[in-house]
């Protein structure tokens, strides 16, 4: 069976690294066992170890969630060049964006589920076994579209290795139709994710049209910025090539979302503070405090003052061309859009409530070790995609050899 | 009359009286009324310490191993047979038996047919007492100390309606307050619910007689629905609730009152328990100043239908095409 060769040679590449390889994965695994022992104490005391409450029942969880959700949807920022375009620099990385999106669909998937109060009841989603509001639920539809991404994600780019390691030319015929799919599906799971906040008539601070074009404009920022310096990073630490067209068209890309992205930023304050009334109260939390209480203020004029420094430097053509720079303003305008997009969106829905309490809220240390476990979970499964992935498409591994070899194809262990 | 606020102030909690009955309602106010004088201010009826409701219990269902298998693999509500609704009750007593130590009896209360129905509050009459809510959580059995309550009522300026201007904690020593009247919010058993259109798993439904209701071994504890409801009536188990021994009230139902598990979202079900079986909803029963009127819509000729044709009425944030069945009047 060639696909059991494949599979164990895919394993093989996963354990076979140098002492670099071994430590980061050792570090990640410490932290995702940080992650595991805080989750064990929200198992046994409740959600109650959080911040959350009646008045803010969404959180850093969610927060975490709709921003990873746009880092999976960027990953259309490689494909749609690599196959669309037939940009040649880009079909190198294309796998790693692919990549990507599987370990940021499995972050926002991870982060919904230990959100949930009832983790053990999950399979009430399950067609048939249980009870699926769908089309109803903006949220059953979530579940539908990242569950779709990330099949779309896995599956595509399992063909075409597959297809090299079998020594052939991967069928254009049949895979094109799934790549102009998961073109369309990238935008649609962000735009869900928006959707899953802009329904709700209740809350006047996320019931705007702006929220799904805001989400899809930030995604642009953030995912190429993680792009970039993953890409970086595997260049420099994996000894994989690639031009740096692909650097340069992507810095380009980041710096003409983030513009869009801080225009919104003022067509929403224009618009909520020129008549100020009560569908601009969260907004006013958000920046000023509302009578007297302002948790938020240093987390959005945070994001604020990054974001503009970021643009900067990746509007001018020069600066932008600094690798240095380009570096900074990567981790600039990615923190300044999770900060925004995390605490900015998420939390002032909930403040003032629909009673016009204001109540505020706080991650506690239980929430951020459970959340720096899942960001350590999504780096560790995209370091060992990743890691397969390279070793398949650089064609370390192929099926000749394996056969020749006369290896059993066995379920490798550790 | 001018008295303390009250949360943990007594009214005659139980008698079999009929809904809508006026003269019975006024007598059991002015009971409350003289019987209520505890402590202002307190959160929540205080629980007395040392209580048998201490132990936290496992989260997943009960202490049994088949009991836990049972609420495990339990399902949906509208789904189940009449056997497995049987066992799903007997799982609930034994459960109440092993955490609180009380017989409870858990039944599964069906909607009376050709009844919808709705409330009407007069804001004119009530002075914030909050036996409502003191009585609510009473009945409804909600976690003592986590402090669920499912009315709210704001204390508002008498010049606005808007409700970021009301005052949630309000304190005074005595009540009714000069230049201020008081607007309780609870579920309004919409007609057109948001947060059933919100939950993924069909978790919360409209019944029959158009109350909204939750089967809390189903419901998967995402909270979207509290993110959804417009009126804030959502309330979420963050923990185990807990409820000393001599306070849990052993007349429950299934989607009502029943002790509810840590992890899921409850809110008003305006007393399914009782209403479905012709008695008042607690907080109406406890209410000491008749403002409020719960009945059949469905009927011509019921209390609130009287309301309904001849008083000045309004809906919260009716613009939202909720469809409340929920209305507020004044004299």
């Amino acid at each position: 069976m060639p696909i059991l060769h494949f599979l164990a040679d895919g394993v093989r590449a996963i354990l076979r690294g140098t002492r670099a390889y071994w430590l980061w994965v050792a570090g990640l695994a410490v932290l995702v066992t940080v992650g595991l022992c805080c989750y064990a104490q929200q198992l046994m005391h409740g959600l109650v170890v959080t911040g959350l409450s009646d008045q803010v029942s969404w959180g850093f969880y969610i927060a975490n969630f709709a921003f990873l959700v746009g880092i999976a949807a960027a990953a259309v920022l490689l494909v749609i060049p690599a196959y669309l375009h037939d940009r040649k620099d880009f079909r190198s990385v294309v796998l790693l964006g692919e990549g990507l999106a599987v370990a940021a669909v499995f972050g926002a998937m991870t982060f919904v589920l230990v959100d949930l109060g009832r983790p053990d009841r999950i399979w009430h989603v399950l067609p048939v076994l249980g009870r699926f509001n769908f089309p109803v639920s903006v949220l059953a539809w979530d579940i539908v579209v990242l569950t779709g991404y990330l099949l779309l994600n896995l599956g595509i780019p399992m063909y075409v290795l597959y297809c090299h390691y079998r020594g052939r030319e991967p069928n254009a015929r049949a895979y094109f139709p799934w790549i102009v799919l998961a073109i369309f599906w990238a935008i649609s799971i962000h735009t869900v994710t928006a959707f899953l906040f802009s329904a709700s008539s209740s809350r006047p601070f996320w019931n705007i049209a702006l929220l799904a074009p805001r989400f899809i404009a930030t995604a642009f920022v953030s995912g190429p910025a993680l792009i970039i310096l993953v890409l970086k990073a595997v260049r420099r630490f994996a000894r994989y090539p690639f031009g740096q067209g692909v650097i340069d068209t992507l810095a380009l890309i980041m710096g003409i979302a983030l513009q869009i992205s801080l225009f919104f930023v003022g067509v929403e304050i224009f618009t909520d503070f020129y008549n100020e009334g009560a569908h601009s109260a969260s907004l006013r939390y958000l920046y000023f405090g509302l009578h007297g209480l302002g948790n938020l203020r240093p987390y959005i004029w945070t994001a604020l003052a990054l974001n503009v420094v970021a643009v900067v430097i990746l509007t001018v053509r020069r600066y932008r061309r600094s690798s240095a720079l380009l570096n900074l303003a990567c981790v600039l305008a990615f923190t300044g859009i999770w900060l925004e997009k995390g605490m900015g969106t998420v939390i002032p829905g909930f403040i003032p409530t629909p009673l016009g309490e204001v109540f505020e809220y706080t991650p506690t240390a239980i929430e951020l070790g459970v959340s720096l476990g899942i960001w350590a979970l999504c780096a560790l499964v995209f370091t060992v995609l990743a890691k397969a992935g390279i070793a398949l498409e650089r064609g370390d591994f192929r099926l000749a050899d394996a056969r020749a070899a006369g290896r059993p194809p066995k379920q490798p262990t550790g | 009359m001018s008295r303390a606020v009250s949360e943990g102030a007594s009214g005659d909690g139980s008698g079999p009286d009929p809904v809508s009955n006026p003269a019975r309602r006024r007598f059991l106010g002015s009971v409350a009324a003289t019987a209520g004088c505890a402590a202002a201010g307190a959160p929540a009826a205080a629980a007395p310490a040392g209580a048998a409701a201490a132990s936290p219990g496992p989260a997943w269902g009960g202490s049994s191993l088949r009991d836990a298998f049972g609420s495990l693999f339990q399902d949906h509500y509208q789904r189940m047979s009449k056997d497995e609704i049987d066992a799903a009750l007997a799982r609930i007593e034994r459960n109440a038996k092993r955490t609180y130590g009380v017989d409870i009896h858990c039944e599964d209360t069906k909607p009376i047919p050709g009844v919808l129905f709705g409330y009407a509050l007069n804001i004119s009459k009530c002075q914030g007492y909050r036996d409502c809510v003191a009585a609510c959580v009473r009945e409804n059995n909600q976690g003592r100390d986590s402090q669920v309550q499912y009315i709210r009522v704001l204390e508002m300026d008498s010049s606005t309606r808007n409700l970021e201007e009301s005052e949630h904690y309000y304190n005074p020593a005595t009540v009714p307050v000069q230049g201020k009247y008081f607007m309780p919010v609870q579920c309004m058993q919409c007609e057109n619910p948001p947060c059933v259109k919100a939950c993924p798993v069909k978790a919360t439904w409209k019944e029959q007689d158009g109350i909204v209701v939750i089967d809390y071994n189903w419901c998967i504890g995402c909270r979207y629905c509290m993110a959804a409801c417009p009126y804030w009536a959502r309330h979420f188990n963050w923990t185990d609730p807990k409820i000393p021994a001599e306070q849990v009230n052993p007349v429950t139902n299934y989607l009502g009152n029943r002790p509810r598990p840590r992890g899921v979202v409850e809110k008003c079900h305006f007393c399914s328990q009782r209403t479905r079986k012709g008695r008042q909803p607690a907080c109406q029963e406890a209410c000491p100043t008749g403002a409020r009127i719960f009945g059949n819509l469905l009927d011509p000729n019921s209390e609130i239908r009287y309301v309904l044709a001849n008083k000045k009425i309004f809906r919260l944030k009716e613009e939202l095409g909720t469809e409340p069945k929920f209305w507020y009047f004044t004299d």
